[in-house]
């Protein structure tokens, strides 16, 4: 393709370089497309299986377009040991550990965020550090701690663990949101007679609605799609989350009811997607907002 | 510890004016009943993460069982979980294994095809992007164990990669067996890449698009400009972004546990993985809590530098 040089413009050693015309544009743009459509198919392709398998009556581990469409395995699963129980375990685990983090985070964030404190920035440092250690590395001194503590196999421990190893992180979403909400509005409410705590439940809470709800959308999706807590310190399959009961599923089923399998998945995927979308449409980033502002 | 300097922000000088006297023991009550709304989260925080990481120290020099009279009545052995440790051979290998995972699936992986997604969709028309941005980002958002049982199925003997190097007439090789590192490497990139890929994103967009414009004027070519214009204005993005994927990548379990076990032959055994067996197969949870205290120094040193990078960022 030929090099047009801007028209008016002397042709010097400078301008033959600045060749960046549409049409040269336009072709790195389309190569860009292909590359980017190239990626999406290989990141796409294995969740493309998971679907198929679904609905297809005798899945395998290939991708196959299914002879003929049918919902017998999610019909196979739908029952109250298999998905339901298990479902709601995660509901009650995932909802409960959202709960404890957002009060105790908002109840935090309060007198972070409004009075200057001496040792704020060394305990907002100490929290950041809460936040970056790997939780998995703490696994097997939590489970000798709940021996101890004579919490193994209850929901309420797990509940409190899962909600305080999301506290640091949240903690810091909630001060940054609340940092936003001016101050003026409580001072006239405190002029008003109200106190520091009618303040922000009153004032401070409904103006950062938006901000606690991508908290706790946060929070209950960490705990809904975690498994190492759950498997570790609950035993009993009457308390155990889909993400421990699909596992079990797994290693006993995990070569023969693939669609099943797949089945079970998805259900329990659903809820997932349908929150991020809900997210991302009230437009927050929460993986980032978090973490990275610091 | 309660020391409240001052009042409401709008107004800091109201307490220091305040006189001296009868009335400063009132101020401290009203002053410790301001941090009174602190304390649930403090406590939650010392019971559940500062407990376990200080058990972790102290576990470590016991001889800690999951049953019997060691689990209740653990008895003090100095240092001998960590001599074992190191008389271990097991310990440097999956040491190896950690460092091998971390940095080909996060440091070059997820980090580089994040950052070439980002550039890639800076370009493109902006459906294209979007269609891309949501594949990629799906296979983020799902729950850990599906995402495990994908990748199994993905590298399964009879599973679809096989099916795919079948069609260009490739023998079928058993992925999970055979190349164990190499199957959780790729399946960690194909899951942790939308987190790079999202922060690039975010990076990019606050770089001036008139920076790489006259960059333009000036003669620069795509790769020089990306070279010396794009990377040094989004360097502190990519410290942080590796720092953050390091650390998330470090506590990597549920991927490795559910896909291959660690094994075959321990051929995939990560730190977590050894901890876990450790303590809940071979039932000798001092020794794999000595593990889990490397784990959590390692984790350290990382945090640590990630702080100090953000304090550089807003001083």
């Amino acid at each position: 393709m030929a090099d047009v040089a801007a028209p008016s413009l002397p042709s010097t050693g400078r301008t033959a370089h600045s060749h960046r015309t549409p049409a040269h544009r336009r072709k790195a743009g389309r190569v860009s497309n292909v590359v980017l459509l190239l990626f999406a198919a290989c990141f796409v392709l294995p969740l493309a299986w998971l679907v198929s398998a679904s609905l297809n009556a005798d899945a395998t581990y290939e991708l196959t377009a299914p002879s003929t469409l049918t919902l017998d395995n999610f019909g196979a699963i739908l029952n109250a040991q298999q998905t339901f129980l298990p479902l709601l375990n995660s509901f009650l685990l995932a909802t409960g550990s959202a709960l404890v983090t957002v009060t105790a985070a908002v109840l935090a964030a309060y007198p972070l965020s409004r009075y200057q404190l001496r040792f704020k920035r060394p305990f907002m440092y100490t929290v950041l550090f809460g936040t970056c250690l790997p939780i998995t590395a703490i696994m097997v001194p939590v489970y000798s701690l709940f021996v101890q503590l004579n919490l193994l196999d209850s929901l309420g421990g797990t509940i409190f663990f899962m909600g305080a190893t999301f506290l640091p992180i949240a903690i810091w979403m909630t001060k940054n949101f609340m940092d936003s909400v001016p101050v003026s509005l409580e001072e006239a409410a405190w002029i008003d007679g109200a106190s520091s705590m009618k303040a922000l439940f009153y004032v401070v809470l409904p103006l950062m609605r938006p901000g606690l709800a991508v908290v706790f959308i946060f929070v209950f999706l960490e705990g809904w799609g975690n498994f190492f807590v759950p498997f570790i310190l609950l035993f009993a399959e009457s308390k155990q989350p889909a993400s421990v009961s699909i596992f079990r599923f797994f290693d006993q089923y995990g070569g023969v009811a693939y669609g099943e399998l797949a089945a079970f998945s998805i259900l329990y995927s659903l809820p997932v997607i349908v929150l991020y979308i809900a997210t991302r449409a009230m437009g927050g980033s929460f993986a980032i907002s978090g973490a990275m502002k610091g | 510890m309660v020391s409240t300097s001052a009042g409401p922000r709008s107004s800091p000088t109201e307490d220091r004016a305040a006189p001296a006297g009868p009335r400063v023991p009132r101020n401290r009550v009203r002053k410790a009943g301001r941090l009174l709304p602190l304390a649930p989260a403090v406590v939650l925080l010392l019971v559940f993460l500062g407990g376990p990481i200080l058990w972790a120290f102290y576990g470590s020099f016991t001889d800690t069982g999951l049953t019997g009279a060691s689990a209740r009545n653990p008895e003090w052995i100095g240092l001998e979980n960590y001599r074992s440790l190191l008389a271990d051979p097991l310990f440097p290998q999956s040491l190896w294994l950690t460092f091998l995972f971390v940095f080909c699936s996060a440091v070059i992986g997820q980090n580089c095809l994040g950052l070439g997604l980002a550039l890639l969709m800076q370009r493109a028309n902006r459906a294209v992007a979007a269609v891309v941005g949501t594949c990629v980002v799906a296979a983020w958002v799902l729950p850990e164990i599906v995402a495990a049982f994908i990748t199994y199925a993905f590298f399964f003997r009879d599973g679809m990669l096989n099916q795919l190097t079948g069609l260009a007439g490739l023998p079928a090789v058993d992925w999970l067996y055979e190349h164990p590192m190499f199957a959780l490497i790729l399946a960690n990139i194909w899951r942790g890449t939308a987190f790079s890929m999202m922060n690039y994103q975010a990076a990019l967009n606050d770089v001036p698009p008139e920076v790489t414009e006259s960059a333009t004027i000036d003669g620069a070519g795509g790769f020089a400009r990306l070279r010396f214009i794009t990377l040094p204005m989004i360097r502190r993005s990519i410290a942080t972004n590796l720092m953050l994927i390091t650390l998330l990548t470090l506590g990597t379990f549920t991927l490795i546990f559910v896909v291959t076990r660690g094994g075959p032959l321990n051929a995939s055994t990560t730190l977590p993985i050894m901890a876990y067996e450790q303590a809940f197969q071979f039932g000798d949870i001092g020794y794999g809590t000595a593990i889990a205290v490397v784990m959590l120094l390692i984790g350290a040193v990382f945090s640590i530098a990630y702080i100090r990078m953000l304090r550089e960022r807003k001083d």
